[in-house]
């Protein structure tokens, strides 16, 4: 992978020198790769709580705890496998996740040849200021404001109260909600999602719609022979992407939720770990539930990143 | 075969010599002109979008600056504007709860934002110089974080651990570093003419020096993007103060907002003079709601066009 980089070619320079000349370099980045391994792979070494039964209270001080917290091998894991609650969860994690890439993932792609069509280029900038604005509003934002639509206490429920209908809440239906939250977030990130189809859209060589037009293809037939095809490889990776995140399908905005519509429609794996461990303060089977969680997404980010390669793209690394 | 400009000749728009930002450009000839129906149903559609995105804004905006007897009249959320007070405005930031709350929010985004960004930009510098020592290994550390998550619990743990417990240190230092904004920092760094930096090298500059004056100035468009991304995720953090923060005199501004519109409270301090005056309970709520979402909605246009350039494509090389 390496063989053919040109950098590694040049004369050998002895070790000691090459540190002396990068020696700011290195310094450089010594605070981001400190945030990283304490903020991240430390942590990775504190899920062996998932192996023990962990008492936060036999001492004052996390690694004295964990020091002294009995072992248990695989029991946590045992209970957690033979939980209905974590596998209600999991029916729950793919079923928005499977809801979240039929209805989201292709609007954007819709939207994108929308906005690609317009050519005045104030309408078109105003248009994408106004889609993308809901991407940076937090979800306790988005959610609030679908809750002064359709809660409630919403404008639809207002409105329907004046003619005389009551009862209507959107925001607290478990039959509905699966289908709110997908809508929640189609309305926070499709609008975001048009960006990278632009971008693939802009890239078109204009000589093609142009021969596709000489040879009499009408604007349908161009758009299915010359502008589909463009985006296919976009299309492709983010599919993929999407498919090795699949585990995780909006922790924030489900945990915002769960209160009001119940852990039956809401509880997904995240929210699961969140409830047992830091509700329940059951730790070490909150860890091991969040341990199979990362190795399955591990898995599926490997695999996903395989698949990207095996379609030529480049997936979160390069091959 | 001599090439032709397959283009119209552009419309003399009132005398003008160049054409406003407005019109559009010409259609190339081949392009057959756009129908009647065509027209009208993606002008639909793209309405449909934006309403779909303005209209729940609006009642926001609108009922926040309604009085107490409009939002009656109204029934509750007030669509159409009757009247104009900023008194739920005046109420919410003459110190109490709120005030407090969007003080810590501006902190945090503040004193984070700069953190971060001073963090990522060092480090995307410190890796973008091909054949440095040891920039592969540090790379692949970073890109580890990328594939598997160490989990909630554990890391709760350890900020526990840390005593970052009941700190504002425990909304900035876990979730400091984005790797993917340092990669495509990096990548917008490695795009730089190499001829611009060592020329600088030759002259005597060291590195902290060219990235100062020569690769940060060069950059400004994307360091613009990551700057903004980073405050967005300050500004609309809540998880981890709602698990790190005990003290509800802490909390930020998502934080409060949570307990308002959620639980349908009113913020500490004001019910006296919700009880009292035309002030009326909603009107605060959504005062609240636009104090959170304003300083996004206004800053993310102004970043608007190099969006582009905050996307990693392309962006990860060895």
């Amino acid at each position: 992978m390496k063989t053919h980089d040109t950098t590694d070619r040049r004369p050998r320079i002895p070790l000691g020198r090459r540190l002396r000349r990068d020696r700011t370099l290195l310094l450089m980045t010594v605070p981001a790769l400190l945030l990283v391994l304490v903020f991240h792979y430390v942590p990775i070494l504190g899920n062996v709580v998932a192996f023990q039964d962990y008492d936060p209270y036999v001492s004052t001080n996390g690694v004295t705890a964990i020091l002294e917290s009995p072992w248990v091998g695989l029991a946590q894991f045992d209970r957690v496998l033979s939980d209905p609650a974590f596998w209600a969860a999991v029916e729950n994690t793919l079923v928005f996740f499977l809801l979240q890439l039929v209805l989201f993932f292709p609007v954007p792609i819709a939207l994108a040849l929308l906005v690609h069509s317009l050519l005045r280029p104030r309408v078109r900038a105003f248009v994408q200021a106004v889609l993308y604005l809901p991407h940076f509003f937090s979800w306790v934002i988005v959610i609030t404001v679908f809750q002064q639509i359709f809660g409630g206490a919403g404008i639809i429920a207002q409105t329907l109260r004046e003619h005389g209908h009551e009862g209507f809440d959107l925001m607290t239906d478990p039959a509905l909600f699966k289908f709110l939250v997908t809508a929640e977030g189609i309305w926070k990130d499709a609008g975001w999602g048009v960006i990278v189809f632009l971008a693939a859209l802009a890239a078109v060589d204009h000589a093609l719609y142009e021969a596709a037009a000489m040879d009499g293809a009408d604007r349908w037939r161009r758009m299915w022979h010359v502008t589909l095809p463009a985006l296919r490889p976009v299309v492709a990776l983010l599919l993929v992407l999407r498919v090795g995140d699949a585990l995780t399908v909006g922790f924030e905005q489900l945990l915002l939720q769960r209160d009001a519509v119940g852990p039956g429609a809401a509880e997904v794996l995240d929210t699961f770990v969140w409830w047992t461990g830091l509700r329940s303060q059951d730790f070490s089977y909150a860890a091991a539930a969040g341990l199979i969680k990362g190795i399955v997404g591990l898995a599926l980010v490997l695999t996903a990143n395989k698949a990207a390669h095996l379609m030529g793209e480049q997936g979160v690394y390069r091959k | 075969m001599t090439t032709r400009v397959l283009e119209r000749p552009a419309p003399p728009v009132g005398g003008a010599a160049r054409p406003s930002r407005w019109a559009a450009p010409a259609r190339p000839v081949w392009e057959e002109p756009p129908t009647r129906a065509g027209l009208t149903a993606k002008a639909g559609l793209l309405v449909l979008a934006c309403l779909a995105v303005l209209f729940p804004l609006w009642i926001v905006v609108v009922t926040s600056v309604s009085s107490k007897r409009t939002i009656t009249e109204a029934g509750g959320l007030v669509v159409v504007p009757r009247d104009f007070t900023l008194i739920a405005y005046r109420e919410l930031l003459s110190g109490g709860q709120v005030t407090r709350a969007v003080a810590v929010s501006l902190g945090v985004t503040l004193v984070g934002t700069l953190f971060s960004m001073t963090v990522s930009v060092l480090c995307a510098y410190g890796l973008s110089r091909p054949g440095s020592v040891g920039h592969r290994a540090i790379l692949f550390t970073l890109m580890g974080t990328m594939f598997f998550g160490a989990g909630l619990i554990p890391t709760y743990l350890l900020v526990q651990t840390l005593g970052l417990t009941d700190t504002y240190l425990a909304l900035i230092l876990p979730s400091a570093v984005s790797v993917f904004n340092i990669l495509v920092l990096r990548a917008f760094f490695m795009g730089i003419s190499p001829e611009l930096t060592d020329s600088a090298r030759i002259d005597g500059a060291g590195d902290l020096r060219i990235l100062w004056t020569i690769v940060m100035p060069l950059s400004r468009a994307v360091i613009a993007v990551i700057t903004l991304f980073y405050a967005v995720g300050y500004w609309s953090a809540w998880f981890n103060a709602s698990i790190y923060l005990n003290d509800q005199t802490m909390m930020p501004l998502q934080n409060v907002l949570i307990q308002l519109a959620q639980k349908q409270e009113i913020p500490v301090g004001l019910g006296q003079a919700v009880k009292a005056g035309n002030l009326s309970g909603l009107a605060v709520q959504m005062a609240v709601m636009v104090l959170a979402l304003l300083p996004v909605a206004v800053l993310s246009p102004f970043v608007q066009k190099h969006f582009k350039k905050g996307m990693l494509t392309g962006a990860v090389k060895g």
